[in-house]
């Protein structure tokens, strides 16, 4: 029964679900079932909030390593909880919306959250850079390829691909370097795009009837 | 010359007098001017109920006015009306629409039912088509009744129907062929087979292994993808009896990974050595999560890093600080422009498709292997018909490629 109830639930839903894309009149029968979707995750909000409090008061009890990121993480969820919930600052008090400029909530979301959240995005930068270094080593063909691929793109997105090129004659304006780049993007870029896209659709579909005809069960556990 | 001199008075003053009256005539006050005529009304109102849709909408379709961009060439765009009566009064008729003159159909459609618009189905309704002009309206061209009919079946969406079914009909060939014991090639996956070894390393290693789901819903198919292959990991993790780290983004996703990697633990007959712990929740922001699991990683350095699910800019965040910790990575998404950042960022990685067939290639289940054989032949089948379907669109020059996705067929 452990087995079978769940299965049930989902091949129900999803046959559901299937249908709801081809009969028009049965359209809404999706959305309604995407509405239990929410309403479960609200509640599995508070198995999320109630975890992160466990797990690390645990390891502040237990002084683990690292224990003092989660005095940190059980502060800054403690005082964005109070300041949210009983919306303390805003200048509408409790019945006031909860990003209202000058409550705490806002200030903390707009002058904590945000710059961190920015300084963590900024660190993409340095970090696509040092894999392009690893990545761009002519160690064989392949790689030489995709750096000449990569050096051309560069140059091409670049004022210095038009100095360096501009002379060439009209006729042969494929050759030069903003066009080439232009044409790497469209031609072989988007053809392997498109193959691999292709094949995430069909995988999506397999991967969907394994689960609508019951074959693929290792998320139940058991393999049965 | 006293009666030349009156002559020349009398020629000069019909001069003036015809000369007044022909500038009056091409002047003419502004009182005697006529009226704006208005516009010539549209003609032949043609009332359909819309297909492929749940009964909400009519096509109402008419021939242009006129004066549209001829004649008078006064129209400026058409208003279109709907009432429950052709005899109802003029206030009880709902203007549902305006579309710019030339224009000569109007889909109406209003689903909610709240909304003051919302169209019933199954009703008599009658329609009012009127070209309108600066300032002057043409008399309503009319016509009704019809009805709204909701359509069993949406023919926009054939092509995806035919592809469903030949699939399901190749998935159950192959699957009978499997249960009859007939050997299925699969070609081999390097990033799964790393699997058991990354596994191995980390038991030798005596370090954890990570397992990041992304940060996808449980609702991503990624995500599911993704809880196959955790199932099988958690049982391999059991029966080498080394630990685990399962960070999640979501709370709904942690619940379901959390009971999987318990029963994977059973499964292996080591249910006491789960600790509930191992999976958690971290975050549902996407850089905050990041920066969570990168310093799990620093901390803890893992001998194993396995990311596979819906990722996006984090992909490449927590697969360098891998690099950085020295863990052997393994990853996979269905996130084309994040596949690039884990190719040069890990040792393995599942590209798109792979990801889904990783469960199955990880069980070698006859009926899951048969689910991979048929999407291979789904796969071969698609490839000939585009190079097919584009021969034909160069030599016929008819438009036999996009026309029927994008047409209704029937």
């Amino acid at each position: 029964m452990k087995h079978q109830i769940p299965m049930l639930i989902l091949s129900a839903v999803g046959t559901l679900l299937v249908v709801s894309v081809f009969v028009p009149s049965a359209q809404h029968w999706g959305e309604d079932a995407t509405l239990y979707f929410d309403i479960i995750a609200v509640f599995a909000f508070f198995l999320g909030g109630g975890n992160l409090i466990r797990v690390h008061t645990e390891k502040v009890s237990h002084k683990s390593a690292g224990w003092i990121y989660s005095v940190v993480t059980l502060l800054g969820f403690g005082i964005m909880l109070v300041t949210g919930l009983f919306k303390i600052g805003n200048p509408n008090g409790i019945a006031g919306d909860l990003s209202k400029s000058g409550s705490y909530f806002q200030l903390l979301f707009q002058y904590v959250m945000s710059p961190l959240n920015s300084t963590m995005y900024a660190l993409l930068a340095f970090y696509v850079a040092s894999a392009s270094y690893r990545a761009f080593r002519a160690k064989n063909t392949e790689a030489t390829i995709l750096l000449v691929a990569a050096f051309v793109i560069l140059l091409g997105r670049t004022a210095l691909g038009v100095l360096l090129t501009n002379w060439i004659p009209a006729q042969l304006s494929v050759l030069q370097i903003p066009n080439l780049a232009i044409w790497i993007m469209n031609a072989p870029n988007l053809a392997g795009q498109r193959a691999i896209m292709i094949g995430i659709s069909l995988g999506v579909i397999s991967m969907s009837l394994r689960l609508l005809l019951g074959i693929e069960r290792t998320y139940l556990g058991g393999d049965s | 010359m006293k009666h030349i001199k009156l002559i020349l008075f009398i020629c000069l003053s019909l001069c003036l007098t015809q000369a007044i009256v022909a500038q009056t005539a091409t002047d003419p006050p502004a009182e005697t001017a006529p009226a704006v005529q208005p516009p010539a009304p549209p003609g032949n109102v043609i009332l359909k109920d819309l297909p492929n849709d749940e009964g909400h909408g009519i096509l109402v379709r008419w021939d242009l006015s006129p004066d549209d961009g001829a004649g008078r060439n006064t129209v400026i765009s058409y208003d279109i009306y709907r009432a429950l009566s052709p005899s109802a009064p003029d206030s009880l008729w709902m203007n549902v629409g305006t579309v710019v003159l030339g224009t000569k159909r109007y889909s109406d459609k209003s689903v909610e039912k709240d909304a003051p618009d919302f169209l019933p189905k199954k009703t008599d309704l009658y329609y009012r088509v009127v070209a309108v002009g600066a300032g002057v309206r043409s008399t309503p061209a009319s016509a009704g009744p019809v009805q709204a009919y909701d359509n069993w079946f949406n023919s926009m969406k054939m092509p995806e129907l035919i592809f469903c079914i030949v699939f399901l009909i190749l998935t159950v060939r192959f699957i009978n062929m499997a249960k009859r014991g007939i050997d299925l090639y699969v070609r081999p996956l390097a990033g799964i087979e790393a699997i058991d070894e990354a596994i191995g390393r980390a038991t030798e290693m005596g370090k954890p292994i990570l397992y990041v789901l992304g940060i996808g819903t449980a609702g991503d198919i990624a995500t599911i993808a993704s809880f196959t292959v955790l199932g099988r990991v958690a049982r391999k993790v059991a029966e080498y009896q080394t630990s685990m780290i399962v960070p999640c983004c979501d709370p709904v996703v942690m619940t379901i990974a959390q009971e999987i990697v318990k029963t994977g633990y059973a499964d292996a007959g080591r249910p006491d050595t789960f600790k509930e712990d191992s999976v958690y929740y971290v975050t549902s922001q996407q850089f905050p999560y990041v920066a969570a699991v990168n310093g799990t990683i620093l901390r803890e350095k893992p001998a194993t890093n396995i990311y596979l699910g819906y990722f996006a800019a984090e992909s490449l965040l927590l697969a360098e600080t891998g690099v950085l910790a020295g863990s052997i990575q393994i990853a996979g998404t269905d996130q084309v422009s994040q596949l690039p950042f884990f190719v040069v960022a890990c040792d393995y990685t599942l590209l798109g498709e792979e990801l889904y067939a990783a469960s199955a290639y990880l069980g070698r289940e006859p009926l899951l292997l048969g689910t991979l054989k048929a999407q291979d032949y789904l796969k071969a089948i698609v490839l000939v018909l585009m190079v097919a379907l584009l021969a034909l669109r160069v030599i016929t020059g008819a438009d036999v490629i996009s026309k029927p996705f994008d047409a209704p067929w029937w």
